[in-house]
């Protein structure tokens, strides 16, 4: 999962740099740049765990994607959960800013994958910024079917990349 | 890419005009099934050309055209009895009939003192031993392909009372997968019939959902060239390429984005594009004008209304919404108003375009884990009718004079769903596989090029 996310990263830089407005301040993904720490009051720090506030903190913590069902962008009971841990863990690390990416299988059409996909970050997004996160911190893209995590074509891989992930940009700039 | 559009300097001479017979001239049926195609003889155009000769590369184009349509079938020329040395005798007509060649197609290259190509064609009923039509073209050498084009638009054209489809072009989405696992979607061109493909955007972002403006010289596309999709305008003629929004209000339409937006297609007149935008968490759509850069908001429902598909006369509207719960077909007025749901099957029906004569709709319906290419009356009388049901279907195309659809099938492969171009003409038949190296979808079929 992981190269994939810095491919998307790399990817945005990439065309930040062509296009004509200022590009957004984009991370490199924590392998490839492990972003400085330049909090003090880390709170739980495991010995052998991931560095406190990076992205590899955040997945193993709390968990940085919601599944949805067939066809659905509401979330389910256990995406709520995951959301409550990423919302926590975002409120505790409040300068970090996120990319939530809306993904639907590839068992539907092109346009109205993209807008389903839209439609179930938006809802991960509105339940984070519910639970207090500030939207202002949270960005939000659709990928449709173009993205997929799992590429068999079978219904274990469908499921899986009905989701929403969530990615943490700029690491932790202080 | 402006070879395209000044092509053909001129079109000299219209060599004949039927008379009044009793008996019937050759006629082909374009609406029923195409179990018994039409024989058609086109021998080798004559060419005084010698080495450069392109006389049976003109047939051959013509031929494949003409049998592509499912309509014709091309007599072997090894049946052929007389040799065809004298464009302007009449051929011995018993000779072809025998062979049973309804049609005779004769035709002869010849080099004017400027270098140019004159392809001249005489199509003839065998039966009624008549010539049904004539022209002639004056072309550069390298055009030699699109004038075979042209001629099998003729012969088709007055063989089914149609117009032709053959001078046309195709852009679609050329779908690969990077160095690193990462999926690439790029624009590419071909001719109608798989030649002079070319790459129109590079692979460094993705490119989806291309179509034609009504005069050729423009596509609308969605790029993710600023992260996210976003629709874009690419003028053919100068290379020039322009987002319809982006941060700061620096897109066509002045206004900053609120989040993605999706295919636009133009009004027949060219001057509007239909497009749907995120707003609020929903996707409606919206009407811009290009010429005041006005942007108007058409639906107002919190569903999401996208694929806006304009009817010929540009009175009306077609889209797909979720409004009723599952994905179904709208029309509404071109201002907005007067919203009717056009779809009543089960399942979900999306991507809905508007045949160019009018009458029909073409859609994509999913039911059952399968998937469907259908059409239906856009009055919303009678039944859908389904031409092609599989695996995965999605972007019906209409051929220009609307009797062919392109579309993307998938089909179940190793990483996933594979998908490649395929064409369907109305009644069902006549499927067939676009000739495109590698994984393609979104077609859109070029307007007639005049």
């Amino acid at each position: 999962m992981n190269f994939k996310l810095l491919i998307i990263a790399g990817m945005t830089a990439t065309l930040a740099a062509c296009a004509s407005t200022p590009p957004p301040t984009t991370t490199q993904g924590p392998t490839s740049e492990p972003p400085r720490t330049t909090r003090t009051e880390t709170p739980r720090t495991e010995p052998a765990g991931p560095i406190p506030g990076t992205e590899a903190h955040f997945v193993a913590t709390a968990g940085d994607r919601v599944f949805y069902d067939l066809d659905r962008s509401t979330l389910t009971s256990a995406g709520r959960e995951t959301l409550r841990r990423q919302a926590d863990w975002l409120n505790a690390y409040s300068r970090t800013r996120i990319l939530i990416a809306g993904n639907a299988d590839e068992r539907g059409t092109r346009e109205y994958n993209l807008a389903l996909g839209a439609r179930r970050a938006n809802a991960a997004r509105d339940y984070l910024v519910s639970l207090g996160v500030s939207p202002s911190r949270i960005r939000t893209v659709s990928y449709g079917k173009e993205r997929p995590t799992c590429r068999e074509s079978s219904e274990r891989c469908w499921s899986l990349n009905r989701n929403a992930t969530t990615m943490i940009e700029g690491g932790v700039t202080g | 890419m402006n070879q395209i559009i000044r092509l053909f300097s001129s079109l000299v001479l219209f060599v004949f005009s039927a008379g009044a017979f009793a008996q019937q001239p050759l006629q082909v049926d374009i609406s029923s099934g195409h179990l018994d195609p039409t024989p058609i003889a086109i021998p080798a155009f004559i060419d005084d050309g010698a080495r450069e000769s392109r006389g049976a590369d003109i047939a051959g184009v013509i031929a494949a055209d003409l049998e592509s349509s499912g309509l014709f079938t091309s007599v072997d020329e090894r049946a052929f009895i007389e040799n065809i040395q004298d464009f302007n005798l009449r051929p011995r007509f018993q000779d072809w009939r025998v062979i049973n060649a309804n049609a005779l197609l004769i035709g002869q290259v010849t080099r004017q003192s400027d270098g140019r190509l004159l392809v001249g064609f005489r199509l003839w009923d065998t039966r009624l031993q008549e010539q049904l039509t004539g022209l002639q073209f004056v072309t550069a050498p390298e055009n030699w392909r699109r004038v075979a084009h042209r001629v099998a638009d003729a012969v088709y054209e007055r063989l089914t009372g149609e117009s032709g489809y053959f001078d046309t072009r195709i852009v679609y989405v050329s779908e690969s997968i990077g160095p690193r696992g990462e999926p690439m979607r790029r624009l590419a061109f071909m001719d109608q019939d798989g030649a002079n493909p070319s790459f129109l955007t590079d692979r460094s972002y993705w490119s989806l959902l291309p179509n034609y403006s009504p005069s050729a010289q423009q596509i609308t596309y969605v790029s993710f060239l600023d992260g996210q999709a976003t629709t874009y305008v690419y003028d053919l003629e100068s290379g020039r390429q322009e987002a319809l929004f982006a941060s700061g209000g620096a897109g066509l339409a002045r206004i900053d984005p609120d989040g993605q937006s999706l295919s636009a297609r133009f009004s027949p007149d060219g001057e509007q594009l239909a497009v749907s935008i995120e707003l609020q968490a929903g996707h409606d759509i919206h009407l811009f004008d290009l010429r005041s850069r006005n942007l108007r908001r058409l639906t107002t429902h919190p569903a999401d209304d996208v694929e806006p598909s304009f009817s010929p006369d540009g009175d009306r509207i077609v889209f797909s919404s979720s409004r009723g719960g599952g994905s179904q077909l709208y029309v509404m007025d071109a201002d907005g108003g007067d919203v009717q749901r056009m779809s009543f099957g089960g399942g979900r029906y999306t991507a809905p375009v508007w045949s160019p004569r009018g009458d029909l709709i073409a859609f994509v319906k999913q039911e059952n884990g399968q998937f469907s290419l259908g059409v239906v009356a856009s009055d919303g009388s009678g039944e859908e009718r389904i031409l092609y049901q599989g695996f995965y279907v999605d972007t019906p195309a209409w051929s220009p004079n609307g009797r062919v659809i392109l579309f993307t099938r998938g089909d179940r492969g190793r990483e996933g769903t594979e998908y490649e171009i395929w064409s369907v003409d109305l009644a069902g038949f006549n499927l067939r596989r676009m000739p495109i190296n590698g994984q393609s979808s979104d077609p859109a079929w070029s307007p007639l090029i005049e």
